[in-house]
């Protein structure tokens, strides 16, 4: 049953992504798209675009009604959803079947059963697919020996938690009794049910899933593994795959297990089985029953394109004879660039993204949902592009992908670049010495701090301002061509001050015959300064920056990494003396009111006392947000010229640091 | 057009004997440079910038626009004498908000911004710069006022200042003071006659009598800030029509003012290439002989200077002591006229006046590039008409309309400096090699004419000539026309705009015309009667 029309009921990259299988087997697609996402990449790269009215998730790509109706009224036989939103939800999928369209995606019946942990777990118990070891306390009179069969160290978990309550992870027996009795008392207070079990724990186990593919005729497959240990806060960040850490035959195993929890559920499609892995021993998480997020890592090392892949299932065809024989070649590593700020728990960014683009190299694949002048909104998850780097080794792959996003053009809001990259160079890493604990064992400060260190961060803020300096001559309406700076009786240099990362720069420099001399450095050789580019040189090192600016805001990209600069301005706001915040009456006249007192907080423009003056009303409005420090005056009393009657002291008049200029 | 070749051979003997002479020069010059920059010195500048205030060269370039350039003028005002160099102003061209301005600052860390009589030449210089190419005048005020004992040299001729500044508003050439300090008594006027007018808080002090001189003419007690403080002025007076806060927020009033000048220069450049000199100016340092009495070829130096190195030269094979011809600088087109043998014979006067009337015609800026020891003396040339010629030429030159700027590149002796548009035919700008001089005639040949006319008059009267006193004689006028020649005391005597290295004769050149262009470049067609 050929599939001529696909609704994709998802948004940004992974909408992009099946848009563009769409487009080369042939297959009109669909978009959907919400408010704030009107415009962003997704909706205008499919045949047609239906608006969701709204913005959170609830009322656009989680309403179901609103999501048949687009289909039906696009026309389309087909629906994909993505992944997250409502692609593992049985009761949308059955809705998608019943409504008449094909359901790009497994049978409800498998969403179902997998998507209970403690079901899933049971059945692939008994299917004999291994899972964590863990034993019911319930009525049992030696936990120790039952814990001594687990191996400690164990974990006493809730059987009602979730969360980590209830939760306590036992070194050695000694300690179980009581462990146990807190963790009941935890259990009741939390879930009001104080049934506890024991559980092997895993301290640091690799994150290990396999890709398995299924077709109506019979055909499941192992399509290989991912290895995802790095993850924060539970989110995955980087994946590759093969896994440095298991060896073919655990490869196998963990393969032949997969295919079999697949098969027990009668799996259809493209679904992922996650495992931890621990030395040599493996054990089911969960299934996700979904294409995953990481989907790009296996078609790199594949050549499979699941998206076809799971068009083609859907459409009833059997897996193609490339995928029930899959072969893997070199190595694929993918990093999530998220809008999010490391530096402040990962919290999601929002935003203006100014530009967003890569230095093209082989084998590197984005798959974003952002491009220049994208808006990132609050409503969704802050992930801006998968960014995929393929290459014949680990190694280089590592080096590949780290190198692309150091170099990256992300402007606009802040991410997590600087931590990927550190990530991706940090010896652990290199080492393949990854586990799901991995940044928990190492340091966020550190691992996010800019890329750039301080003379690096020195070295762009020159170049800024050396572009800078073409884009004034450049804008110069008279002597254009006369030198830049030129001076017949040198006495100052020029100076351009600038914030960034980690503090501020003042560039001074002169110019002399031609060559650009930049003071309180080393020596550099300007070899380019155009408004847009600079290339300046060390003795035994060239650096190339790409500058671009938005506003007063400054970014100075090179392959080393970017760092972002405000320009401070020349004339620096004059510190505020007591005249700043005092409010005069502007001519003499009679208070008729004053809506503040002392203490108050006001914000600029509020209104502060209202006079009386040649039969008009004044209002006095506070210059500046503050805090009133003094009033004046009070109602009806007659005011001169000038008095003054209420002063605002500003708390941001701290004045601003200004350097005084030095000679040359 | 055709592009200039070079006979310059930089391995040459005579190019390496002529460079290191005028690398020597240069590096006296440099140190005078250094030294005039240097104000009143570490301890003056040192307390000045304890008590939070700026430079006057620090004001200047807050003032202009980032990046742009700044020509100053007269860097070397009263070399020579006992006031400090460069006579406590800064002058200059400087770009304000893409305006060129013509930029005064007072040097208050020397001998406290006072008023010395080269002080005044400079001041009333950079007024006239300001009158004749339109540019706005920015004024960067704060000076103790007149150096008391030059009173005698200042105060009558002083008082052009405040003619110059209303007549300069009159014409519709804006006017702006910045005060950052003293201006009392009659500096009190230089806000005054100002069409704007900025002061700074708790620094500005414009009264005409402080303090004792009120109390001892009225018995009044007052205080400074009463009597003319920036904040009375800009409150009460309303002599003040900005009240800034500091220096930063003064200056930044200055280019806001001019900002809002809706500024429109109405010259018509520049309009033609603007490449660069396909020779290495810094060649240029070889071209001049070290002894400036071997004549040098002009195109070397215009090979180095404009545009493309193109010149299309006039009248090639006719005059040829007198180089003319057109070229352009920076793209503003002009005329050349040079010195290419010293002498300036009929011919050579002749073509110079057809010339410049076709410079006229064309309104094209013309330059004249001095190297000349006058025009020819002796009884052909006499009976053939020099002085005609000679008359013709400075007929030309002095009716002459179009803009023209003087560049003194050797000697410029005699008439010939008329002819050549010296500095009494106010061409807009004069700049000189450290190396030039300017006199009524060389040393030697001064000094031999008084000994001649000494020795005439001792026949005349019929008395032997004493020849050991005329061999002293001739030696102290020889020494002290050597002395008065030089370069540096006519720009210490103001008589030019400063003294350049000729490496920067492009980039000079380049300024001056486009500050020409701020004004309109018109030629006449209305000369004096020529004589025929």
């Amino acid at each position: 049953m050929a599939i001529s029309k696909i609704l994709v009921a998802n948004r940004g990259e992974i909408a992009r992504r099946v848009f563009r299988t769409c487009r080369e087997m042939g297959i009109s697609s669909v978009a959907l798209y919400s408010d704030p996402d009107a415009g962003e990449p997704h909706s205008r790269e499919a045949d047609e675009a239906v608006r969701l009215p709204g913005a959170k998730p609830a009322d656009t790509y989680l309403n179901i009604p609103a999501i048949l109706q687009a289909a039906s009224d696009s026309g389309a036989d087909a629906l994909h959803p993505g992944y997250g939103f409502l692609a593992e939800n049985a009761v949308f999928a059955q809705a998608v079947i019943e409504a008449g369209l094909i359901w790009i995606g497994p049978p409800p019946r498998a969403i179902n059963v997998m998507g209970s942990k403690i079901e899933s777990k049971s059945l692939m118990r008994r299917a004999g697919v291994p899972v964590v070891p863990s034993i019911e306390l319930a009525g049992l009179s030696a936990p120790k020996s039952a814990a001594l069969s687990l191996g400690f160290p164990v974990v006493v978990k809730a059987s009602a938690g979730g969360g980590g309550k209830g939760m306590r992870v036992v070194a050695d027996s000694d300690e179980l009794n009581d462990s146990i009795e807190a963790a009941r008392r935890e259990a009741v207070g939390a879930f009001g049910d104080g049934t506890v079990f024991l559980e092997k724990y895993l301290a640091s186990p690799r994150h290990v899933e396999i890709q398995v593919f299924a077709d109506n005729h019979g055909n499941v497959v192992s399509l290989f593994e991912r290895e995802c240990s790095i993850q924060r806060r539970h989110q995955k960040i980087i994946e590759e795959s093969p896994s440095p850490g298991i060896d073919d035959s655990l490869r196998r195993e963990m393969g032949e297990a997969a295919v079999a929890a697949a098969r027990t559920v009668d799996y259809v499609g493209a679904g992922t089985v996650e495992f931890l892995v621990e030395d040599t021993n493996f054990y089911f998480l969960e299934m996700n029953t979904r294409l995953q997020v990481e989907h790009p890592v296996t078609e790199m090392v594949t050549g499979l394109d699941l998206v076809r892949l799971q068009i083609e299932v859907a459409e009833g065809a059997p897996l193609s004879p490339h995928a029930l024989r899959p072969t893997t070649t070199g190595h694929a590593i993918e990093a999530r660039l998220y809008a999010e700020d490391p530096h402040n728990d990962f919290l999601p960014v929002s935003g203006h993204i100014h530009r967003f683009g890569f230095e093209p190299r082989e084998g590197l694949r984005i798959d974003s949902g952002v491009e220049d002048g994208s808006n990132v909104s609050v409503h969704y998850d802050p992930m801006l592009a998968k960014i995929i780097a393929y290459a014949p080794s680990r190694a280089e792959a590592v080096a590949s992908l780290a190198s692309a996003l150091r170099s990256a053009h992300v402007h606009g809001s802040t991410t997590n670049r600087d931590l990927l990259v550190r990530v991706l160079e940090s010896r652990d890493f290199v080492d393949g010495n990854t586990d799901t604990s991995f940044l928990d064992h190492h340091d966020i400060t550190a691992l996010s701090a800019p890329l750039l260190d301080h003379d690096e961060e020195t070295r762009a803020a020159i170049a800024v301002a050396l572009a800078d300096r073409s884009l004034r001559r450049a804008g110069a309406v008279v002597q254009k061509t006369v030198p830049p700076g030129w001076r017949n009786s040198p006495s100052q240099a020029q100076r351009s001050v600038y914030r960034g990362p980690t503090g501020e720069h003042q560039i001074d420099y002169i110019t002399n015959e031609g060559e650009i001399h930049v003071l309180g450095v080393p020596p550099l050789q300007i070899q380019l300064a155009s408004p847009d580019l600079v290339e300046i040189a060390t003795e035994d090192h060239s650096y190339r920056f790409e500058v671009a600016r938005y506003g007063g805001i400054r970014y100075a990209d090179s392959l080393s990494g970017s760092a972002r600069f405000e320009l401070l301005p020349r004339f620096p706001e004059t510190a505020g003396h007591e005249d700043r915040g005092s409010l005069h009456a502007p001519m003499p006249g009679k208070v008729i009111r004053v809506d503040v007192a002392v203490g108050d907080s006001v914000a600029v423009g509020q209104p502060l006392v209202v006079l009386e003056a040649m039969k008009m009303e004044h209002t006095l409005k506070a210059p500046h947000a503050g805090l009133v420090t003094a009033v004046a005056c009070g109602p009806d009393d007659q005011v001169e010229a000038d008095e003054v009657l209420v002063i605002v002291v500003d708390d941001q008049t701290a004045p601003l640091p200004r350097s005084d200029i030095v000679s040359a | 057009m055709q592009v200039l070749g070079t006979n310059i051979d930089p391995r040459s003997e005579e190019y390496q004997t002529n460079r290191a002479a005028m690398e020597d020069k240069l590096a006296e010059f440099e140190a005078l440079m250094q030294l005039a920059r240097q104000g009143g010195g570490e301890k003056y500048i040192e307390r000045h910038r304890k008590r939070g205030k700026l430079l006057a060269r620090e004001r200047i370039e807050l003032l202009i626009d980032q990046d742009s350039a700044f020509l100053e003028l007269s860097t070397l005002a009263a070399w020579g004498t006992d006031k400090n160099l460069g006579a406590n102003v800064v002058t200059g061209i400087g770009v304000i908000e893409g305006v060129e301005c013509a930029i005064l600052a007072h040097d208050p860390t020397s001998q406290a911004g006072s008023m010395n009589r080269y002080s005044v030449s400079k001041t009333l210089r950079i007024m006239d710069i300001a009158r004749e190419n339109r540019l706005p005048l920015m004024n960067l005020v704060e000076s103790g006022g007149a150096d008391l004992p030059d009173q005698a040299e200042v105060f009558v001729v002083g008082g052009k200042w405040f003619r110059n500044l209303t007549r300069l508003s009159k014409m519709g050439i804006p006017t702006v003071a910045i005060v950052f300090g003293n201006s009392t008594a009659g500096g009190a006027y230089f806000p005054a006659m100002c069409d704007y007018a900025v002061m700074v808080k708790e620094r500005a002090k414009v009264f005409l009598g402080g303090p004792p001189l009120v109390k001892m003419a009225t018995g009044e007690e007052s205080t400074d800030e009463e009597l003319g403080g920036a904040e009375m002025h800009s409150k009460i007076s309303g002599l003040s029509d900005y009240f800034a806060r500091d220096e930063h927020e003064a200056i930044r009033m200055g280019r806001d003012i001019v900002s809002h000048l809706n500024w429109r220069k109405q010259g018509y450049g520049p309009t033609k290439a603007a490449d660069e000199p396909v020779h290495q100016i810094d060649e240029i340092l070889g071209v001049i002989p070290a002894d400036l009495r071997v004549p040098f070829d002009m195109r070397e130096i215009l090979a180095r200077t404009v545009d493309g190195s193109r010149f299309e030269e006039y009248k090639a094979v006719y005059g040829t002591s007198l180089l003319s011809g057109w070229a352009s600088v920076h793209g503003f087109p002009i005329g050349v006229l040079a010195n290419q043998q010293g002498v300036l014979f009929s011919e050579e006067a002749q073509k110079a006046t057809e010339f410049i009337q076709l410079c006229n015609r064309y309104d094209t800026p013309i330059l004249f590039i001095h190297n000349t020891t006058g025009y020819m003396v002796g009884k052909d040339y006499e009976q053939r008409g020099i002085i005609k010629d000679g008359a013709k030429m400075v007929n030309a030159v002095a009716n002459s309309e179009v803009p023209h700027i003087a560049l003194m590149a050797g000697v410029s002796y005699g008439a010939g400096n008329y002819g050549m548009s010296g500095r009494s035919y106010e061409p807009r700008f004069v700049f000189g090699y450290p190396n030039h001089k300017v006199a009524v005639m060389g040393p030697k040949q001064l000094a031999g004419v008084m000994s001649i006319i000494a020795r005439q008059a001792a026949e005349a009267r019929g008395e032997p000539f004493d020849e050991a006193a005329d061999a002293a004689n001739r030696a102290e006028i020889e020494a002290q026309i050597e002395s008065e020649e030089t370069a540096y005391f006519s720009t210490g005597r103001v008589r030019d705009d400063g003294l350049i290295d000729p490496r920067d004769t492009r980039n000079v050149l380049g300024i001056a015309l486009s500050a020409i262009h701020s004004g309109p470049v018109e030629g006449t067609d209305r000369f004096g009667v020529f004589r025929m």
